[in-house]
């Protein structure tokens, strides 16, 4: 934490420098935005373990700062996150992002905590793995924590090629005792231990090609380093061993993207000295646009989902297959209704979403998320923890 | 002989209409071209855009946006749309590549996931944030883009009749006034639905010429006749001298605006 202190006075340092010179200019755009959220999380079903609660009313807070100077070609952006929830490792707080950028003619050079997204399939992110996800916030990985990076950015006619250094790993948070989605002993993130001897400050690396080529989008990804999964090793008594491995991660991202039909697949080979597999997520995505002038888009989705660690994969989707519709109003209140459900085709479990959203007036926004696991088989290793975590969660953000 | 004469009459009649044709199609295109010519060659251009939505019982509600645009020679404009308000879509922001034939490409960026969507540009038809403004309707007008037909002179305006070559335009035709003064700037545009009936009546007001050369209007007022619903678009701060290049419409200039 120390080093992580002095990380962040460097970056403000070398700000106020540049900001100091600049502002003789008098060229300095700032913005200043926040966002309030009250939210409340309910489980159907009582608890599977002691402790574990059914009501989780919370409230959120995200500021952000930008300053921008130079025509936007230099800024520094932070953006902070708050919760506070009635378990107490919801209960948290994270730099989601605090970095300076400059850009100049074709490159681009970001230096601080930063959020990067690779990817391109809608039910599950394999190839995404710059960031850490931010485990507690979202059950779709979709929140991620703010990664320390040095990311240098170069836009040439036959793609853009992107490297990473990454100086500091951070670790995944878990339930507590008081949390669902959970097994029934609770992971304390401070005991999982790393296969590096430098732990969380093993110097990391990744690079992503990137090109799209007339109706093709494609990404090449590598990255090498602390794991963002813990792997875990169950032994004869049960007992959970868990540790960040240190992983090569290949990933390839595709779209083709031909007229309403977006065909998309994503696929990873990962390997470690305990475990070395490969992934893939492949699918479409239809849209049906402008429904007889209503101004309503349809879309349907069709994803399939394998991974070779087949019980062992930490979000279960070992051999599934996943279809979803997305239902966009293109109303004044931009609503939205996102409809998904994943099978797996190997046994009965079954899980059905929905997440649907709508603004009111110019500043409040109602999301509505649920999750539905149905028949979850009791012989999955992971998943059948959770199988008593149905839950609804009603959302209200306000925007300063 | 009459019938004889008839005949002549008949096809030299037909063949007359059919040149009439020809020419209105010739001068229509034209027109279409001069256009396109008289607003060659502003590079790139910046400006702050309000997008006030009426309903027909005259609630409104805003959108502030930004576009930076760039011209290309040999194909489509370049064009990228960053959103400030509504709140909750702040720095959501479009990237546009225009091409004078077949389908545009277009990527979405949403900033609270940072992703990056290549999304199809099929939906043409449909309309722009709930505005009165369909996708067709922003997006670059090149002149491959419709077939011309002209239809009259009226005073200093030219009408003309614009096909749409897409199948997929929610539009059998627009009818596009055209001021031959002032650089063949559009005054006036009304949009026909594909049961052929009048859909919206587009008008640009406060027009202001910059650079000597390029008119823009301040004001664009979409009117839908059948919804009695309205949009209008106010332009501000137009600035010609940004410089932009390719650079500031790749992927990266796209998660910068959105940040």
């Amino acid at each position: 934490m120390i080093k992580i202190k002095a990380i962040f006075i460097c970056l403000i340092l070398i700000s106020i420098g540049a900001v100091a010179q600049e502002k003789e200019k008098g060229k300095l755009d700032h913005d200043f935005e926040l966002e309030l959220e009250t939210s409340y999380l309910g489980y159907f079903k009582s608890a599977s373990f002691d402790g574990q609660k059914k009501h989780f009313p919370s409230i959120a807070v995200r500021p952000e700062y930008t300053l921008s100077w130079n025509n936007g070609y230099e800024s520094i952006t932070a953006k902070a996150f708050f919760r506070l929830d009635v378990d107490t490792e919801r209960t948290h707080w994270d730099i989601r992002e605090l970095y300076y950028q400059k850009a100049k003619n074709n490159w681009e050079l970001s230096l601080g905590f930063k959020k990067v997204y690779w990817g391109v399939t809608e039910s599950n992110h394999l190839v995404d793995i710059i960031n850490q996800t931010d485990a507690v916030e979202s059950f779709d990985g979709e929140q991620k924590l703010g990664q320390p990076m040095l990311q240098y950015s170069l836009n040439t006619d036959f793609g853009t090629f992107d490297l990473f250094y990454l100086p500091y790993h951070r670790k995944r948070t878990f339930a507590g005792v008081k949390g669902r989605f959970r097994f029934p002993v609770v992971l304390d993130k401070d005991a999982i231990g790393y296969e590096s001897g430098a732990k969380e400050w093993r110097q990391d690396i990744a690079f992503r090609y990137s090109h799209s080529l007339d109706i093709f989008d494609i990404g090449l990804s590598h990255f090498y380093g602390n794991g963002r999964e813990p792997l875990f090793q169950f032994d004869d008594t049960g007992a959970i061993n868990a540790f960040y491995p240190i992983i090569n991660q290949t990933g390839i991202d595709l779209q083709i993207t031909n007229n309403a039909f977006l065909w998309k697949l994503e696929s990873i080979y990962r390997s470690s000295d305990a475990q070395s597999f490969m992934a893939l997520t492949a699918g479409v995505e239809f849209t049906i646009s402008n429904i007889k002038n209503s101004g309503i888009d349809i879309g349907i989705l069709g994803e399939y989902l394998y991974d070779e660690r087949d019980e062992l994969a930490l979000n279960a989707l070992q051999n599934d297959v996943f279809f979803g519709s997305r239902i966009a109003f293109n109303d004044v209140q931009s609503t939205q209704i996102l409809l998904g459900g994943i099978s797996d085709l190997n046994n009965s479990s079954k899980i059905f979403s929905i997440e649907a959203s709508r603004r009111f007036g110019e500043s409040l926004k109602l999301e509505i998320e649920g999750r539905l696991l149905s028949d979850i088989d009791t012989s999955e290793l992971l998943l059948s923890n959770f199988r008593n975590d149905s839950f609804v969660k009603i959302s209200l953000f306000k925007y300063f | 002989m009459n019938y004889k004469k008839g005949i002549v009459t008949t096809v030299f009649a037909l063949s007359a209409l059919s040149t009439f044709a020809q020419d209105a199609k010739t001068k229509g295109l034209e027109i279409a071209k001069a256009a396109d010519l008289a607003d060659t060659g502003f590079n790139s251009s910046t400006v702050a855009l309000k997008m006030i939505l009426k309903n027909k019982n005259g609630q409104t509600s805003e959108r502030e946006m930004h576009t930076k645009t760039l011209e290309l020679a040999l194909d489509g404009d370049k064009s990228l749309i960053t959103f400030n308000t509504p709140k909750d879509v702040k720095g959501t922001a479009t990237l546009t590549f225009t091409h004078k034939e077949g389908s545009d490409d277009q990527w979405l960026y949403l900033p609270s996931i940072k992703r990056v969507k290549r999304i199809s540009s099929n939906n043409k038809s449909g309309p722009f944030m709930g505005s009165e403004f369909a996708y067709e309707d922003l997006s670059s007008q090149e002149v491959e883009k419709y077939s011309y037909t002209f239809l009259k002179t009226e005073n200093n305006i030219l009408i003309v009749e614009q096909d749409p070559v897409d199948p997929k335009s929610g539009y059998t035709r627009r009818v596009v006034s055209y001021n031959k003064d002032k650089a063949y700037r559009i005054e006036k545009v009304d949009f026909f639905d594909r049961k052929n009936a009048l859909l919206k009546t587009l008008s640009y007001k406060g027009y202001k010429m910059y650079k000597n050369k390029y008119w823009r209007a301040a004001t664009m007022l979409m009117v839908n006749h059948q919804s009695n619903k309205e949009t209008t678009l106010q332009f501000s701060n137009y600035n010609f001298d940004s410089e932009l290049s390719e650079d500031d419409f790749s992927q990266n200039a796209l998660k910068r605006s959105g940040r």
